[in-house]
């Protein structure tokens, strides 16, 4: 009988939770299916982890899957604004999926927080993208660090090898003009899709124009199959990879042909040698042992971008909630500026500092030089 | 273009055309006989490879309970009737061959060391668990429609196809795994240094034509399957079951993807989704092949890897483009050269 009662109980609550006052809806597109799978799955398992009670406010999730299908995340984005009155959106994965979509939420003015990683989402600024936040780094950012330390090293000559999708096409452009103003040469620029069972043909392009150093941009772990294949080759010098490589599977899956890689992406890869002063360190630990403990396994990056946007609101809501009730039109608006204010805001990936230029809002905090020495991502000091 | 690097472009289509042209082979054979548009072959490559992975993790691979469960669902389809109609011999053969062979092997799979096996054994664990599902995919998904219009079956291959990517991503997850090479050694020939897995590969594809051709000239059940793409309806008439000839065309078609598979995960990274596109390279194939020609299609299948591999040297960027249209001037060729057949409904 208790036990019917207790039931009886949840099943109401979980029935009229739904319609419960003073409580912020945040719909999570995310592709947990599909191509993109390997990026959506930590992002929608790091849902759980997100700050549910923001001051006396509560906060309720609603996760939806696209399927890696651009039309398929416009769908779920009217769904959440005209049926569940949402009032901020996390996701979708991928690219293009978040560039189909910014319209829409912009047209019902709610706040988009996309985790990922094109800059076109955010740039150039515009009326509709200025409500659209982006919780990952710019390439632009990462680009510049790897140039650096391409100048650093003497490198003259990069060849690239990039996907021929958004995220190979805008770090081609990105890395191109980087490495331009520090007079380094890019002499071999090819594409590969991530489904190539072969990328022998472009390996011998780029080692045909003998540069000094290989670029790799792919997202995810196509990003192995490049790097084997030169190595098959028999080329031995510096390969580069994007924060896009920055996965455990990345090591697995490459062994000992990737050793020497360097990369640079979020702290998150190398946390234990992180100095205990970075202000992400501890949030970045108390993510990743949460995540473990619920799913069994480390996340990839792409979930703490989705965890980084939850913590923004959590920082955001607060101010919004004096401007207007959840829910509202007013609330959102509020939540918007609000998070275009966020300053100094340390989380999983780095430092936020939003301005109404910069809706990404990363800087040098965000990146991480990293090598793969032994086996093992190590920070370079 | 260097002499050197012009080999080595050609060796790399010769690689990837090898494993084209097997599964062309298997979709001119599913088409010939059964008139299925068979687009799940894919699947069977990535399921082969992410096995193989999963064992050599020494894991019991997730596959397993899907040949489980569609062993449960056969012997529910073909066991009932067979005991309504009193033969309980019958009944016994179902539930051996889909009941007790899972279970049997799931058994095996629990004692034995997986990760420890020599190689060639974990490989002939991965198509024990994989290759069994095309003969059960076919009395579940095909034989209940078997007399329907081509269009039909191609609607349900579809969804099959669909069905399995998400299994797929169920049982493997979304990252992909590569495997160890089959060998290690590297054949130096000049200029050209040939690595043994493509070796491997090339040496495989070739005995597997053979003895796909030996089986179709000499053995009873190569004729009979034959006799069925020639004619089924005559077929049927000498005493050739229909049902017979679709299980065994399945079970080919599903041994030769996984095989593929198999041989493809030491020089790529498998993905649960990677099949499709390999097997649509075949279906290029073979539809230069006019899906009725065994050794056309194992030719536009060279062409295929030959072709792709050079556009990737000269134009990464359009490759897949290029390939597939490829099958533009081939369709124009062939609908100006042959006389239409139409299909007898």
């Amino acid at each position: 009988m208790k036990f019917k009662r207790l039931v009886a109980s949840v099943v109401m609550g979980a029935l009229f939770s739904g319609a419960a006052w003073a409580q912020v809806k945040v719909g999570v597109v995310s592709s947990s299916t599909g191509p993109v799978a390997m990026v959506g799955i930590p992002q929608k398992n790091s849902v759980p982890l997100m700050p549910t009670k923001v001051g006396n406010l509560t906060v309720q999730y609603i996760p939806l899957d696209d399927g890696s299908d651009p039309t398929a995340s416009v769908v779920a984005i009217k769904k959440l604004i005209s049926e569940e009155n949402v009032d901020a959106i996390i996701g979708p994965s991928g690219s293009p999926n978040a560039m189909g979509v910014i319209q829409f939420a912009a047209e019902a003015g709610v706040p988009l927080l996309a985790p990922v990683g094109t800059a076109a989402v955010v740039l150039p600024m515009d009326d509709k993208k200025k409500w659209v936040f982006k919780t990952t780094q710019n390439d632009q950012l990462i680009a510049d660090a790897l140039v650096g330390h391409m100048a650093k090293t003497g490198i003259k000559t990069v060849g690239f090898i990039g996907t021929s999708d958004p995220y190979g096409e805008n770090w081609a452009k990105v890395f191109t003009e980087s490495a331009g103003r520090k007079g380094i040469k890019v002499v071999a620029t090819e594409r590969f899709q991530r489904s190539d069972s072969s990328v022998t043909a472009q390996g011998l392009k780029v080692l045909m124009a003998k540069p000094d150093a290989v670029l790799i941009a792919a997202p995810g772990t196509p990003a192995v199959l490049p790097q084997i294949t030169l190595y098959d080759q028999g080329y031995r010098g510096k390969v580069y990879q994007t924060h896009g490589a920055a996965l455990p599977e990345f090591l697995k899956l490459g062994g000992k042909k990737v050793e020497g890689t360097v990369l640079a992406a979020s702290l998150m890869l190398v946390l234990d040698q992180i100095s205990d002063s970075h202000p992400s360190k501890k949030i970045a630990l108390d993510y990743v042992n949460a995540y473990e403990k619920l799913n069994g396994s480390k996340p990839a990056t792409f979930g703490g971008n989705v965890f980084d946007a939850g913590l923004l609101l959590k920082n955001a809501i607060p101010h919004a909630a004096a401007k207007g009730k959840p829910g509202t039109p007013a609330f959102r608006a509020a939540l918007r500026d609000a998070l275009e204010q966020t300053k100094d805001m340390p989380a999983t990936q780095g430092v936020y500092n939003m301005t109404a230029a910069d809706h990404s809002g990363f800087d040098e905090r965000g990146r991480e030089l990293i090598a793969v020495k032994d086996g093992k991502w190590t920070l370079i000091q | 273009m260097e002499f050197p690097i012009a080999l080595m472009l050609v060796q790399d289509g010769i690689t990837n055309g090898a494993i084209y042209a097997l599964l062309a082979l298997a979709l001119v054979l599913v088409f010939a006989v059964t008139r299925v548009i068979f687009i799940p072959q894919g699947e069977f490559v990535a399921y082969g490879a992410l096995t193989l992975a999963m064992l050599q993790a020494g894991t019991v691979p997730t596959t397993l309970w899907l040949l489980v469960g569609l062993g449960v669902a056969v012997t529910a389809v073909d066991g009932v009737p067979a005991l309504r109609a009193g033969r309980p011999g019958r009944l016994l053969g179902v539930a051996g061959w889909n009941l007790a062979y899972p279970l049997g092997l799931a058994a095996l799979l629990s004692i034995l060391p997986l990760q420890s096996l020599p190689q060639l054994a974990q490989v002939a664990l991965a198509l024990a668990i994989v290759v069994p599902m095309g003969p059960q995919m076919y009395r579940l998904v095909y034989q209940p429609i078997a007399s329907a219009p081509i269009l039909i079956l191609l609607i349900v291959s579809v969804a099959a196809h669909l069905t399995m990517v998400g299994m797929g991503l169920l049982f493997f997850g979304a990252e992909g795994q590569r495997t160890p090479a089959f060998s290690d050694a590297v054949l130096d020939l000049g200029p050209l240094m040939v690595p043994g897995q493509t070796l491997v590969i090339v040496a495989v594809s070739l005995t597997l034509i053979v003895a796909l051709f030996q089986f179709f000239e000499r053995t009873l059940y190569g004729k009979a399957l034959r006799a069925t793409a020639m004619n089924r309806v005559g077929a049927r008439l000498m005493g050739i079951s229909p049902s017979l000839a679709g299980k065994l065309t399945f079970f080919l078609a599903a041994f030769i993807g996984a095989l593929s598979g198999v041989l493809i995960a030491p020089i790529t990274t498998v993905y649960y989704d990677t099949g499709f596109l390999i097997a649509l390279k075949g279906f290029v194939a073979a539809i230069i092949g006019g899906l009725g020609s065994y050794p056309l299609a194992a030719l536009g299948a060279l062409l295929v890897g030959q072709l792709e591999s050079f556009s990737s040297f000269w134009a990464s960027a359009y490759k897949e483009v290029i390939v597939f249209t490829l099958i533009i001037p081939v369709l124009l060729w062939r609908s100006l050269n042959s006389r239409h057949v139409e299909e007898e409904e």
